[in-house]
């Protein structure tokens, strides 16, 4: 059997949907007989590889650099996965949906009392007007909610999709 | 008054209840499950939430089960992939409308709009998020009111003027805009109606109402006052 | 007053009216005051003095002739005379013209078929009614009909004869009358309500205003029929503020009524009560559902509730009510007094007699019309409506307001009652049509109408409250341009959604426009959509190489 190929991607989150990933502990050993990580925050590939079977993402999209990339994943990948409620909901990123951008940058970077008063502009991506779920900008495959989802939940998801089924999470997972 | 009992049929079983009792209470009696929001056994029904919609045979609307007394030889249906389909709907709809973030809500764990998106299998949201900006009131001493979290259930409405009698908690603004407020818009904290009960606050299906110094997720409701308060009051029914 | 006091007074207002050779009456409607009308009545009376034609000729108020476009208008009795767009500067030549040639510049042809394809059952006396003095209502009849109905007949005799006449609501769904009159009288309750429903809210909808404020004698002595045939002893009126000249007619015509006692206790000298006061609506489109109605006149936020039970079981204070539409009120004394054969003559099969219609948008005769049901929309918009002008193309008209739907080309020759209506996907409504023409964007006007939906929504059940905001946020993306195919599904699945879940009507009425042009001009969301252009060119597009997320 040939290995499938499984990319995780980091957008706008914690990396809490992350260490849930590695929370599987020793069943990630199970799973690299049946898995090839290509590209991941947790290997050090730098190029989104041509063609992958499995892309888990965390995060929502919240930046100019977030949406390149998340259109670049989608046109690669076959089954793609929101992984974890940023993904889902945007979450707590969408926290400042309501203010605007401008509100936002304002507040944390243009306080009178700062220093050095300025909106960072050099070497980070612009942020979106507001912070989107995945779904809103690219077709998902499949949903996985939760803050994070389990380890448990993660390992159901990726095992069910190696043997090519559509995982049945309904009543599984929750939002939070 | 007599009550006659009357014979009908949900899913298929046949049940019978009084003729003055609702197809929920019917199907509750009958350990039939109806998926609710905005009733509560001890408020007045106000079919708002539309959650409790059924099927009933040679009747072309969807009826409200909560509210819609029985009928002899009624055949009611309570689950069909449409009804499930607008179900679905409806709670996405309430997720979209507010700012539900229930990783850092104080509900989180106990919210019934998190439990029930979960029972109906909603695992994401497919309607654009709308994003309003709505304020939080903190001026109580006790509690906190977070519109963000109000999904306008009316439950406090509701207890504080059927209940407690204070009518503290009423509606203002109309469509899309609407909230609940205390006494004419003014300050929780200035209200001269409020006798600070906290039976809205414990009523409250999500963390719209809650106790200070709640941290994410501390905050369970305790709603047993209820029933104990409607017994007593000899109003049960 | 008992029937000798009522003819008599009949008579002597006759008398009086003999005296005159000329009656000149002045529409007082709010479309010829908004046109100055109150000038030209005071120019006129002016004139009057001048010429030394006091004791020849009298001016008087009167009623709403239909005509509104070319306002104001004012008649001559008993030469038949009617002018329009008449101004303070005419007052004159009118005066000197009496009992001669009428002045030809300002001469309204009555011949037209505007006016002779008309029938006038709810809009009898074509505007000569002196809408404030009940004296003149007597002159003309007025309530015979009532003192027929209480000394002469039984209520259930009334019943029959409304339920036999096939009288249907005039507030839009076309329920029988008769059915609902039965109900009420059946339900077992020592306390009754009839409400009349005068919360006309649609866009485009002017009917019951004009009907309320030229007929309001009319009004109330069809709801005091309607109070003895169900058994109740009180009546409110449920008029939106925003109609003061309709609420202040309607204030002095209860007032005369009970200084004549023609209500209050034992009227005709019989043991029959019936009290009306009015109710002011705040503004609210909802409150024209009658449940919400109902909640607004116990004082309540006007939140509708679910039914059943139906307000004629549970209505006002828990109490059976009755509950009906102006329109509905206005042709209970037609129908008593002429009989129910009379009034199954008149329409279609399935729907009996008249309809008023509020002509507006792309059409010459902007105005209130009554036609027999049954008339084709074809007659409606060209014959008595006068057609489209600027020499542009009929597009569609929309019935049924922002719960209607629209009516195109391809059904001009469909005959206007509830069923057909009901076929090609609108309803009748309360009588508002909408005319559209070629430079009308279909997508702009089912945005236009849930923005109405959203604005007018209560808030109380979640898929009116939310899905009207969304699938306006929707439309609003279609019409700039932003929208994909994506979006037109979920339109779609939104509007199958809130049409079968909303609590009232308000919500399961508001996709309707949607579902109603998507059917009809498909093509036109799919230009905005996938072309990025707006074929009537009402919607400003973005230009925008790439859109954002």
């Amino acid at each position: 059997m040939t290995r499938k190929k499984l990319a995780t991607v980091w957008l706008d989150g914690c990396s809490g949907c992350h260490m849930s990933f590695l929370d599987m502990d020793e069943r990630l050993l199970a799973l690299a007989d049946s898995i090839e990580l290509v590209y991941s925050p947790l290997v050090d590939f730098k190029q989104f590889p041509e063609r992958v079977d499995l892309t888990l993402v965390e995060g929502a999209v919240s930046s100019e650099d977030d949406l390149k990339k998340i259109r670049h994943i989608r046109q690669h990948t076959r089954v793609l996965i929101s992984l974890g409620d940023c993904a889902v909901t945007a979450n707590v990123p969408s926290m400042r949906n309501p203010f605007g951008v401008k509100a936002i940058l304002d507040a944390v970077y243009q306080q009178p009392d700062l220093l050095n008063a300025q909106v960072p502009s050099e070497g980070v991506p612009s942020l979106l007007p507001v912070a989107r779920p995945v779904h809103m900008v690219v077709p998902v495959d499949v949903y996985v909610p939760g803050c994070p989802p389990s380890a448990d939940q993660i390992y159901f998801v990726v095992s069910e999709l190696l043997a090519e089924r559509q995982p049945d999470l309904r009543r599984m997972l929750r939002f939070g | 008054m007599t009550n006659r009992v009357l014979t009908l049929q949900i899913n298929g079983q046949e049940v019978s209840g009084r003729e003055d009792e609702t197809i929920l209470e019917v199907a509750r009696e009958h350990d039939i499950h109806i998926p609710t929001l905005c009733q509560l056994e001890g408020l007045s029904s106000i079919g708002a939430c539309r959650l409790c919609l059924v099927e009933v045979a040679n009747v072309p609307k969807l009826l409200t089960a909560c509210i819609t007394p029985i009928q002899e030889g009624m055949e009611v249906h309570t689950e069909s992939e449409r009804l499930n389909h607008y179900r679905r709907l409806v709670i996405e709809m309430l997720f979209s409308e507010g700012n539900h973030i229930c990783s850092v809500c104080v509900s989180n764990g106990h919210c019934e709009l998190q439990n029930m998106a979960q029972l109906l299998g909603v695992d994401h949201v497919h309607l654009p998020y709308r994003n309003p900006q709505r304020r939080v009131d903190a001026s109580h001493d006790r509690f906190i009111f977070d519109p963000n979290r109000c999904i306008l259930c009316t439950r406090c409405v509701r207890v504080c003027d059927e209940v407690e009698g204070a009518h503290t908690w009423d509606l203002k603004a109309r469509g899309i805009q609407s909230q609940v407020m205390t006494d004419l818009n003014q300050p929780w904290g200035d209200s001269t109606s409020c006798t600070s009960c906290g039976k809205c606050v414990h009523l409250c299906p999500t963390g719209a109402l809650f106790e200070k110094g709640k941290s994410v997720a501390e905050m369970s409701k305790r709603r047993e006052f209820l029933p104990y308060l409607t017994i007593m009051r000899g109003k049960h029914r | 007053m008992l029937a000798e006091d009522l003819h008599r007074m009949a008579a002597h207002e006759r008398a009086q009216q003999l005296q005159y050779d000329h009656h000149i009456i002045v529409c007082s409607g709010t479309a010829c005051r908004s046109a100055n009308s109150e000038a030209v009545r005071q120019a006129l009376e002016q004139q009057v003095q001048e010429r030394s034609q006091i004791g020849v000729c009298t001016v008087t108020n009167g009623g709403c002739r239909g005509l509104c476009a070319a306002g104001p208008m004012v008649s001559v009795e008993p030469a038949g005379l009617l002018y329009q767009g008449v101004t303070p500067a005419d007052a004159g030549a009118i005066v000197d013209s009496l009992g001669s040639a009428p002045v030809p510049h300002i001469l309204c042809d009555t011949s037209a078929a505007f006016f002779s394809k008309q029938r006038a059952l709810v809009l009898e006396f074509a505007g000569n009614l002196d809408p404030d003095r009940i004296e003149s209502y007597l002159a003309n009849g007025g309530y015979d009909t009532l003192l027929k109905a209480v000394t002469e007949m039984t209520p259930t005799q009334i019943r029959d004869e409304i339920v036999r006449s096939g009288l249907r609501g005039r507030g839009g769904a076309g329920y029988s009358t008769g059915l609902k009159w039965n109900t009420v009288a059946k339900a077992q309750s020592a306390e009754k309500y009839v409400i009349c429903n005068g919360d006309e809210g649609d866009p485009g909808a002017f009917m019951n205003r004009s009907e309320m404020e030229d007929y309001p004698f009319r009004i109330l002595e069809g709801m005091t029929i309607a109070a003895y045939a169900v058994g109740a002893q009180q009546g409110y009126i449920y008029v939106r503020a925003e109609y003061p000249l309709a609420v202040s007619r309607l204030k002095g015509a209860i007032r005369q009524s009970e200084k004549l006692g023609l209500l209050g206790n034992g009227i005709f000298g019989t043991s029959f009560n019936f009290n009306v006061d009015i109710r002011l609506g705040a503004g609210a489109f909802v409150c024209g559902e009658e449940t919400a109605l109902i909640a607004s006149v116990e004082g309540k936020r006007g939140n509708p509730r679910p039914r059943p039970p139906y307000p004629a079981e549970h209505g006002l204070w828990g109490h059976p009510t009755l509950i009906n539409n102006v329109e509905t009120f206005a042709n209970i004394v037609p129908i008593i007094r002429n009989g129910s054969e009379w009034f199954a003559g008149i329409g279609t099969a399935k729907s009996k007699g008249t309809k008023v219609f509020a002509l507006s948008g792309r059409i010459q005769n902007t105005g209130l019309v009554e036609i027999p049901m049954g008339m084709t929309l074809r007659e409606i918009i060209y014959d008595i409506g006068g057609g489209i002008p600027g020499g542009r193309h009929f597009k569609a008209v929309q019935t049924g307001g922002p719960s209607g739907g629209c009516i195109t080309a391809q059904h001009l020759d469909l005959p206007m009652d509830y069923e057909a209506l009901m076929q090609v996907g609108t309803f009748m409504g309360s009588g508002g049509m909408i005319v559209m023409d070629d430079s009308s964007c279909m997508v702009d006007v089912a945005r236009y109408f849930m923005e109405f939906c959203m604005t007018e929504s209560c808030g109380k059940c979640i898929p009116c409250r939310v899905g009207t905001a969304q699938m306006f946020d929707l439309l609003d993306k279609i019409t700039r341009g932003e929208a994909t195919l994506d979006d037109l599904a979920l339109l779609e699945e939104l509007a199958d959604m809130v049409r079968n879940t909303s609590l009232c009507g308000l919500g399961q009425g508001a996709p309707n426009p949607v579902r109603s042009t998507l059917r009809y001009f498909r093509d036109e969301y799919l230009s905005h959509i996938v072309d990025k252009v707006c074929p009537a060119g009402v919607c400003k597009m973005q230009h925008r190489e790439e859109v954002l997320p």
